[in-house]
């Protein structure tokens, strides 16, 4: 499966600069909110999804090289966030849906590690 | 390979300036990478040979003969209608049929590629539809120019070999940093002043030094496991420090040692900040998601050995140390 795939079949919102989506295979998932816990939990690959939105996130993704982060419950990022990510070259999606409805939906098409 | 800087022009249509990745560092070869960082206007030809639909088929051999060529678009109004290529001129040979028009015999079902997509897709299409060459088409579907698998051949070693110039000579070198330069000891120091409570440039630090590990010809495990302890360490120096403090990074080619040091406010019991879900950060720190009392944790996961002082009104120092397996960083004496 495919972050292209994923971003249509979970209808996320690009907040970042569009890539090739495609050649992006994400190996598996993590949800937290406290950055330890992601710094601990997820691995390289994986997308993270949370509902913080401050530029701090930025830095973790990049360090920990996460396929993409997904931003729920509509928290909105701003600018200097999403430039920093482009910067980075983290990828940055959106959504209304709760986490929880995402790991769900990550679940069901696949997305199991 | 290449680091991240601030995001040029070129990031959007060529290669520089792309971030690194552990995959990149580990798995990917230049080519691999190239064929998805290069885009196809970048090696298409622009010197565009076309064709109208009314001219001769005769016409268009002459066309072909001149400039060595097996095809080319035909154009009508400004506009891409078709291809002729020396396979449609055979069946009209076939025919007896060299003074026919090129509408008659052009193929008209048109495979064409964008100007901005990676030369990879290229290459995809000309494996799915076995063709050689390919009209290529800008956002508002004008034919820019034509794409062969001779003009990817040669855009790679091309960008290939800017590339090796820029970058891998450049990595080549700092990671032989430690074989060309004889000492007893040797050993790189990196400092990073940390400001209290910024936390807009939080984790700054730490992917320097990430990066600069790898370029020094560190192994992605260890540069990510560095990663991790430095930023969990950055970032209680930006949390928890009255002034801040100084993030230091000496590598040398057996160890790599990390410590950070502040002055003040210190930690009453050492023992205690070191359980996993202690912590004395503030409720604003912790909406941020900073705080889940896991950061030592962390570091001790990452670390091979960690040593925390702290005196109450004086500060603290924390010294973090990875061992690094001799095949890193080129520490070993050959040739």
């Amino acid at each position: 499966m495919n972050l292209q795939q994923i971003i249509e079949r979970l209808n996320l919102n690009l907040l970042t600069d569009p890539r090739d989506f495609e050649t992006i295979h994400p190996e598996g998932g993590y949800t937290s909110d406290l950055l330890s816990c992601v710094m601990a939990g997820a691995k390289s690959k994986y997308i993270w999804v949370t509902l913080q939105a401050h530029l701090n996130i930025v830095a973790v993704a990049a360090l920990l090289d996460v396929a993409a982060i997904i931003v729920t419950e509509d928290a909105q990022p701003d600018a200097a966030t999403i430039t920093k990510a482009n910067e980075q070259g983290v990828i940055l999606l959106s959504t209304s849906m709760p986490s929880f409805e995402v790991d769900g939906k990550l679940w069901e098409i696949g997305l199991r590690n | 390979m290449c680091p991240n800087r601030i995001r040029t022009e070129q990031e959007i249509h060529g290669r520089h300036g792309r971030p690194i990745t552990d995959q990149d560092a580990h798995e990917i070869n230049r080519v691999e990478e190239l064929s998805y960082d290069l885009k196809i206007h970048e090696v298409m030809s622009k010197n565009l040979q076309t064709a109208s639909p009314d001219i001769s088929l005769s016409d268009v051999l002459k066309i072909l003969r001149i400039n060595r060529i097996s095809g080319v678009p035909v154009i009508q109004d400004e506009k891409l209608v078709g291809v002729i290529s020396i396979e449609d001129i055979v069946r009209a040979l076939q025919n007896n049929d060299l003074t026919e028009t090129v509408g008659q015999y052009m193929t008209r079902e048109l495979v064409t590629v964008a100007s901005f997509d990676s030369i990879v897709k290229a290459m995809q299409t000309f494996a799915e539809k076995h063709v050689g060459r390919l009209p290529v088409v800008d956002e508002e579907k004008k034919l820019v120019g034509m794409i062969t698998k001779g003009d990817i051949t040669r855009g790679i070693l091309v960008a290939l070999q800017k590339d090796y110039k820029a970058e891998e000579v450049r990595r080549y070198r700092a990671s032989h940093l430690f074989e060309d330069i004889i000492s007893d000891r040797t050993t790189l120091v990196l400092r990073y002043n940390i400001k209290a409570q910024d936390f807009t440039h939080g984790g700054n630090a730490s992917s320097h030094i990430k990066r600069a590990l790898l370029r020094l010809g560190a192994d992605a495990q260890i540069a990510r496991r560095c990663g991790i302890a430095v930023y969990e360490a950055e970032t209680n120096l930006i949390i928890h420090t009255t002034h801040g403090g100084i993030l230091k990074l000496e590598v040398e080619p057996h160890r790599i040692t990390m410590s950070t040091t502040d002055d003040g406010p210190g930690i009453p019991d050492v023992e205690q900040v070191l359980q996993p879900g202690y912590s004395t950060a503030t409720d604003q720190v912790r909406e941020m998601g900073f705080g889940a009392g896991m950061g030592l944790v962390n570091i001790k996961r990452c670390v091979d050995n960690m040593e925390l002082e702290s005196t109450v009104g004086k500060g603290t120092k924390l010294i973090m140390r990875i061992h690094v397996p001799a095949e890193n960083f080129n520490a070993r004496k050959e040739g």
